[in-house]
C-alpha cells in the first residue's frame, strides 16, 4: 500500500504525540525529528485535531498533545482520514471498467485491499509502539 | 467489569483444563460468538482434556470467581509444509474480565508449553471481520506470516452427477 505524504505524516505525528499522551509537542519539533516540511505537517495537524485525535495547547510551551485512546485508535483511523481512495480503491471510471478482465482484475484488488484494511485495523497505536525499537520503547506510557 | 480487573491479574491462575469445565467453556464461547455449540465443545474436551496427546493443551484461566477465560492448541508438524508449530484455535476471555491481561497470560502460558516442547513458531488464523480477536494477537507481536490461507465456495458443479462422473 502506497501512502501520501499526508497519511506518513499524520502516522508520524500521531504515533510520535501517543508515545507519551501527556506530552506536548509543537509542530516544528515533530517535522525536525522526521526531517519532513513543517508547512506541510502544520495542515495534517490541523486535520487530526478537526478528528479529535490530537488537541492544540496553547500559551508557553504550547503544541499539541495526544487526546485519543491509544490502545482503541488504529493505525486505519488515521490512514483514511487523508487516503479517501482507501475505503474503495476500485474506481469504475477507470478505462475499460466493464469488461470481464477489469472485473477479474477488481475482484483481485479487492482481495488486497480487504486484507490492507483488514491489517491496518488491527493495529493500534500502542500496539505499533509496543514493538518500534528500543528507543521508542523507552518513551512509551 | 470486576473490581480490579483492570489492574491485577496475579489473582488469575492458569490451569489445564478439567472435565467439569466444559459447560463454563460452551457459555463463554457463546457469549464471544453469539452461536451455542455443545457438540463442538464436547469433541474438543474430548480430544484435548479427557485424553492425553502430546502437544495438545486446553487451558484455563480462574480468579476466585470462577473461570474467566481459556485457550486452546496444539502442536501441528509438517502440515502445509510447516515446520512443528504451535497453532492456537481459540483464546476467549469473558467480557467482565477483559483488558486485565488475561489473554496475555493465557497466551504466554500456552506458548510456554509449546516452548517446553521444543517448538519456536506459534501461529493462529483470524477473520478479518474480528477485529477484537486480530488487536489482541497484534498487541501480543503477531505479524502476518508466511502462509495465505485461500478457500472458494463449492457450488453444485456437473461431477455432482455421479453417471457425469463416471464417463
Amino acid at each position: 500500500m502506497r501512502l501520501q505524504k499526508s497519511t506518513l505524516f499524520a502516522l508520524y505525528a500521531a504515533l510520535e504525540l501517543a508515545a507519551e499522551p501527556g506530552r506536548q509537542m509543537s509542530t516544528a519539533d515533530i517535522a525536525d525529528r522526521y526531517g519532513i516540511s513543517i508547512h506541510h505537517l502544520a495542515k495534517v495537524m490541523r486535520q487530526l485535531v478537526r478528528a479529535g485525535l490530537i488537541q492544540s495547547v496553547r500559551g508557553v510551551g504550547g503544541g499539541y498533545r495526544f487526546s485519543g485512546n491509544v490502545k482503541r485508535v488504529t493505525l486505519w483511523d488515521i490512514i483514511e482520514l487523508f487516503e479517501p481512495a482507501a475505503r474503495s480503491a476500485n474506481q469504475d471510471d477507470e478505462p475499460g471498467h466493464a469488461t470481464p478482465v477489469s472485473r477479474a482484475l477488481d475482484n483481485v484488488r479487492a482481495e488486497i485491499d480487504d486484507l490492507t484494511r483488514a491489517t491496518m485495523q488491527s493495529i493500534t497505536l500502542k500496539s505499533l509502539l509496543k514493538f518500534a525499537p528500543a528507543e521508542r520503547q523507552k518513551r512509551l506510557p | 467489569m470486576r473490581a480490579g480487573s483492570l489492574m491485577n491479574n496475579s489473582a488469575v491462575a492458569i490451569r489445564a483444563a478439567e472435565a467439569g469445565d466444559i459447560g463454563k467453556v460452551i457459555r463463554l464461547d457463546e457469549l464471544h460468538t453469539g452461536l451455542a455449540k455443545p457438540d463442538y465443545w464436547r469433541e474438543m474436551f474430548a480430544a484435548y482434556v479427557t485424553a492425553y496427546h502430546f502437544g495438545r493443551y486446553f487451558l484455563i484461566a480462574e480468579d476466585p470467581g470462577g473461570m474467566v477465560g481459556f485457550i486452546v492448541g496444539e502442536i501441528r508438524t509438517w502440515e502445509f509444509g510447516s515446520p512443528p508449530c504451535g497453532w492456537v484455535f481459540a483464546v476467549n476471555v469473558s467480557p467482565d474480565s477483559r483488558e486485565g491481561g488475561i489473554g496475555s497470560r493465557l497466551l504466554d502460558a500456552i506458548c510456554g508449553r509449546f516452548r517446553d516442547c521444543g517448538v519456536g513458531t506459534v501461529r493462529t488464523m483470524i477473520s478479518r471481520n474480528d477485529p477484537l480477536n486480530l488487536a489482541f494477537f497484534r498487541s501480543q507481536g503477531m505479524t502476518a506470516g508466511p502462509y495465505i490461507e485461500l478457500e472458494m465456495n463449492l457450488d453444485p458443479g456437473p461431477t455432482d452427477d455421479p453417471n457425469e462422473a463416471k464417463a
